[in-house]
């Protein structure tokens, strides 16, 4: 059992940045000679009418988006965020790290901390965890968490009607006093391949002996595509997820009822109905962005909070209970409380808005 | 634990267009003309509700009746 419990944090504000350009999974479904009644059943099934995905816009040209309008609607000096985190599964390169890209785009001090986590489903509270242990101290006083991810397709089957691009930023500073974050963590390795993608690293490449060849080869060889065990990840969701819940609310003596809101990872419709009945919450307060943004990942959490509890939560104090499970397998879940936070306006992002930057 | 009675009843209770008098223990269930993706996400929300279990895909894919599912929830309690 992995608990942590991070004082002296508090979460300032969220926003999210999507692509524009949307997507409707019935025309993709209609355009592959779907018949009507199989076009509903999918919909009705996953719970995903339409996503945004952009051919062009990268995790940073979004993360730039999202931190410029964060960082505006916080008042915050630039000079003032000393540590950037960045949760993705799709930075710009492989090398250099998306957080350092960041940092100059946007504008950050040279003095900064920055690093990427490669996590997606679990991601933002993963995230959350490492960001808040820099701050909690005080020698990190203020620091930006991005999560998400931008360009990805599936590529196969429905797999990829489930994924949207989104990237959401979460802005954490050293508050004296304050409640901080608890948490639940786990890991379960064994279940490595229910979500993967299996030629995205060095496992699944072929030297050749022959030298000129090994290079054509690797050219070829990386790619995104990924795979899933739907059976297996819905299994693992319906049982680990309520797990994780009780689990940190026998550590810490809380109970789910006292909560405002339960804000899970979107995975899917059948997924998050089930394991809201199995929670035994009121659906009213499990808020959804699956209908219009899809499973965004790393995102799933802030971009719910973003596009369904803004209004709701930024007066006084509010209790949400996260959680964040999916590859690896992986799973956390975070109780925290939220002071005035800012919930900015959701950014959406024109195709063409980065086109005059040259990139290597 | 449940008996495989018990296991077929609840199996049946899963399907809607199958008469629960057809279904036995011996019954291969992929071969029904109902079953589908959402129905063995039902079999092992039913299995995950009853007897704790997690099935797996590869469970439900390499058992061909309802008795070798029944095996499998026994193996795994």
């Amino acid at each position: 059992m992995s608990f942590l419990d991070i004082k002296d944090v508090r979460i300032a504000g969220i926003a999210t940045a999507l692509p524009k350009t949307v997507v409707r999974n019935a025309d993709l479904l209609a355009a592959e000679g779907k018949k009507k009644e199989e076009i509903d059943g999918f919909i009705d099934q996953v719970g995903i009418i339409e996503r945004r995905e952009s051919q062009r816009l990268t995790a940073t040209d979004l993360g730039c988006e999202a931190g410029e309008k964060l960082i505006a609607d916080l008042g915050w000096e630039k000079s003032s965020i000393d540590a950037i985190i960045m949760v993705t599964i799709s930075p710009d390169y492989t090398l250099p790290v998306n957080a350092c890209i960041l940092q100059d785009r946007l504008g950050l001090s040279r003095e900064c901390y920055a690093q990427d986590l490669c996590m997606a489903c679990s991601g933002w509270v993963y995230g959350l965890s490492v960001i808040a242990s820099l701050v909690s101290s005080g020698n990190a006083h203020r620091a930006l968490l991005f999560t998400g991810d931008a360009r990805i397709h599936w590529g196969t089957g429905n797999d990829d009607l489930l994924f949207g691009h989104a990237i959401s930023v979460t802005a954490v500073e050293f508050a004296e006093g304050a409640d901080g974050f608890k948490f639940h963590f786990g890991t379960d390795g064994s279940g490595y391949d229910a979500v993967i993608m299996p030629k995205s690293g060095m496992r699944n490449i072929s030297y050749e002996e022959d030298y000129e060849r090994k290079f054509s080869d690797l050219r070829n060889q990386c790619s995104k595509e990924g795979i899933m065990k739907g059976m297996d990840v819905f299994a693992f969701s319906i049982t680990q997820v309520p797990k994780s819940f009780k689990a940190l609310e026998n550590k810490f003596g809380l109970k789910r009822e006292d909560f405002d809101y339960v804000v899970l990872h979107q995975a899917n419709m059948a997924i998050n109905q089930r394991v809201v009945r199995k929670l035994g919450i009121d659906p009213a307060k499990a808020p959804t962005s699956l209908a219009y943004y899809g499973n965004t990942e790393a995102s799933s959490i802030p971009a719910t909070i973003t596009s369904q509890l803004k209004g709701k939560i930024e007066q006084g104090k509010k209790k949400l209970l996260c959680c964040g499970f999916g590859t690896g397998l992986s799973w956390g879940t975070v109780a925290l409380t939220t002071d005035n936070i800012v919930i900015s306006d959701t950014i959406e992002v024109e195709e063409n808005r980065f086109d005059d930057i040259k990139w290597v | 634990m449940k008996t495989i009675d018990e296991f077929v009843a609840l199996f049946a209770e899963q399907l809607d267009d199958t008469d629960p008098s057809t279904v036995t223990a011996q019954t291969k269930f992929r071969d029904l003309e109902e079953w589908s993706s959402l129905l063995a996400l039902s079999l092992i929300s039913m299995v995950d509700e009853e007897f704790d279990v997690a099935l797996k895909g590869d469970d439900v894919k390499n058992s061909e009746t309802i008795e070798d599912v029944y095996n499998v929830i026994k193996s795994k309690i």
